[in-house]
């Protein structure tokens, strides 16, 4: 679906991106995760073909960037990193304008807006929405024309866990629907529990990538096994068969109150890369 | 075409409840109603408010209107969705042009109440045209500026010397000297007696040159930034 090789790009004289690789198979989610000016918004603006870059190799929808064609970007919806909507028109003006530029029935703009979940405010103009309504509504028009290959530049910055939720449920029923999607985000949790595949950017770099989970097992240096005891004493042990007869008795005595293991979540993993944490403003 | 078109219809929803643009569009056919029928003074040029707040109107409502418009877009990234739903640049900037062309020419229509009914053709024909490179000139503050804050710090001093300039021109020599390098006077001369014809080369030369320099400037910044 997507596919970078050696990805390069400099404003000026500053290397933004420097040799971007990795490739996106349909029906992925995957996330790209790093800190605020790691690279993030310009790496969607090249594979979406805004913006042009120094070297390297772009593949969107299985073509070359530069040969993707008014037909190939009706396939392509993307929610870019702020504002995107009209703030003075309401919702529902805010989505004929792409229903008119799409050929799309309006009957649809309602069935779309009940479907994110603003289906009371069609006439309430944007400016006059909460984050998360706004949120939806930015969707609501990325979804409007059923793209297949979605892109989302940290569609839930900002928001509170109720509506990072609904955005979450959104996402993954586009999954469902067989779209592919590209995200970024500063959120750790967010990353792992939405995307097939993160890769972790710093100062234009890729500097890990792969499954959120098998990123946290490589780093699992310490490989424990942590044991919380009815009692509150923790206890850490080794992976080995003392371990293991230690874990046999204790569960027999029913002293166990909960076992955990000792890998790192995503942010400790990019900690410990760059350095650097990612929600450094926050 | 049809994706002008689309534009059009948005601006139009859009400025019905943008106060700021709203007001640069009715603020000088306001005032020309009521200053040409509230104040008769001995000696005054006749439709001396008409003439001169035209000259304004064009220095002022299409500069600052296009050049906000598209800042505005460029700011809120609503641009860049248009154009990622495959609106060309061109098809863009085609839509917002026709559109404030059409919305001056309506206040234009407001503004030639007063006039004799001979004249009118001919006075709209010349506000026409300084709409036209008004427009233009907005456009390339528009295509420079990334945001509103900077559009406004450049659309400032152009409209100061655009729509001022000719006012003060009135009673100063030397600043007349100044304002007749730019189209704004030399079309507050055409007005003055209602003609394109019959003035002397200066007005055709810098008219044409305002013209070329416009488009010039609108043809690089275009080709240089696009809408990016
Ligand atoms: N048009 C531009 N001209 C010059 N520099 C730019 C331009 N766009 C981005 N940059 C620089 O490129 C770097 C990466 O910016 P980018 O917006 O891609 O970061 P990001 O990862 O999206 O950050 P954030 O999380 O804050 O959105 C930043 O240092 C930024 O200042
Ligand atoms: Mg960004």
């Amino acid at each position: 679906m997507i596919k970078c090789k050696n990805v390069a790009k400099s404003f000026d004289d500053k290397a933004v991106l420097k040799g971007i690789s990795f490739d996106i198979t349909e029906g992925q989610i995957f996330g790209l995760l790093g800190p605020s000016g790691a690279g993030k918004t310009t790496l969607i603006k090249i594979l979406t073909g805004q913006l042009s870059f120094d070297g390297g190799e772009v593949i969107t929808l299985d073509k070359e960037i530069e040969k993707l064609t008014g037909e190939d970007k009706r396939k392509i919806g993307i929610m870019m990193d702020q504002f995107g909507v009209y703030e003075r028109l309401s919702c529902s003006d805010n989505l004929k304008i792409y229903a008119d530029i799409y050929g799309i029935q309006y009957s649809k703009i309602k069935e779309i807006l009940q479907y994110v979940g603003l289906g009371g405010a069609e006439k309430r103009s944007a400016s006059k929405l909460s984050k998360g309504m706004e949120a939806r509504l930015r969707l609501a028009r990325v979804f409007m024309h059923s793209p297949k290959l979605i892109f989302l530049d940290e569609p839930t910055s900002g928001l509170d866990p109720k509506s990072m939720q609904a955005i979450h449920k959104l996402i993954l029923d586009k999954k469902k629907d067989g779209c592919t999607i590209f995200l970024t985000t500063h959120n750790m949790e967010e990353a792992a529990k939405l995307c097939d595949k993160v890769a972790l950017l710093n100062e234009g770099e890729i500097v890990e990538i792969g499954k959120p989970s098998d990123i946290c097992l490589k780093y699992n240096y310490k490989k424990k096994i942590i044991l919380r005891l009815t009692s509150g004493e923790e206890m850490e042990l080794s992976h080995d068969a003392t371990s293991a007869k230690k874990i046999y008795e204790l569960m027999q005595e029913n002293t166990v109150e909960a076992i955990h293991s000792s890998e790192p979540n995503l942010e400790t993993v990019f900690l410990e890369i760059t350095g650097r944490k990612l929600q450094e403003e926050a | 075409m049809k994706n002008s078109m689309i534009i059009i219809k948005k601006q139009l929803k859009d400025t019905l409840k943008n106060k700021t643009i709203l007001i640069q569009f009715i603020l000088f056919p306001m005032m020309t109603l009521i200053m040409e029928n509230a104040i008769h003074m001995e000696g005054m040029p006749e439709h001396f408010f008409t003439k001169l707040f035209s000259i304004m109107y064009i220095g002022m409502a299409p500069l600052t209107s296009v050049a906000s418009i598209i800042s505005e877009e460029k700011e809120k990234n609503t641009l860049r969705v248009l154009l990622m739903a495959n609106i060309k640049p061109l098809q863009y900037l085609m839509g917002i042009g026709v559109y404030v062309w059409s919305i001056c020419m309506m206040g234009a229509v407001v503004m030639a109440i007063g006039l004799p009914k001979q004249d009118i053709l001919m006075y709209l024909f010349i506000m026409a045209i300084g709409f036209m490179i008004s427009i233009f000139v907005g456009a390339c503050i528009g295509i420079f500026a990334t945001n509103q804050m900077s559009a406004t710090s450049l659309v400032m001093p152009v409209m100061m010397v655009l729509s001022f300039l000719p006012m003060l021109a009135m009673f100063n020599e030397k600043i007349e000297k100044m304002a007749r390098f730019f189209f704004t006077q030399q079309l507050k001369l055409c007005l003055n007696d209602m003609s394109i014809m019959g003035h002397s080369n200066e007005t055709y030369i810098v008219l044409l040159v305002n013209v070329i320099i416009a488009l010039l400037v609108f043809g690089l910044a275009f080709k240089k930034k696009g809408l990016e």
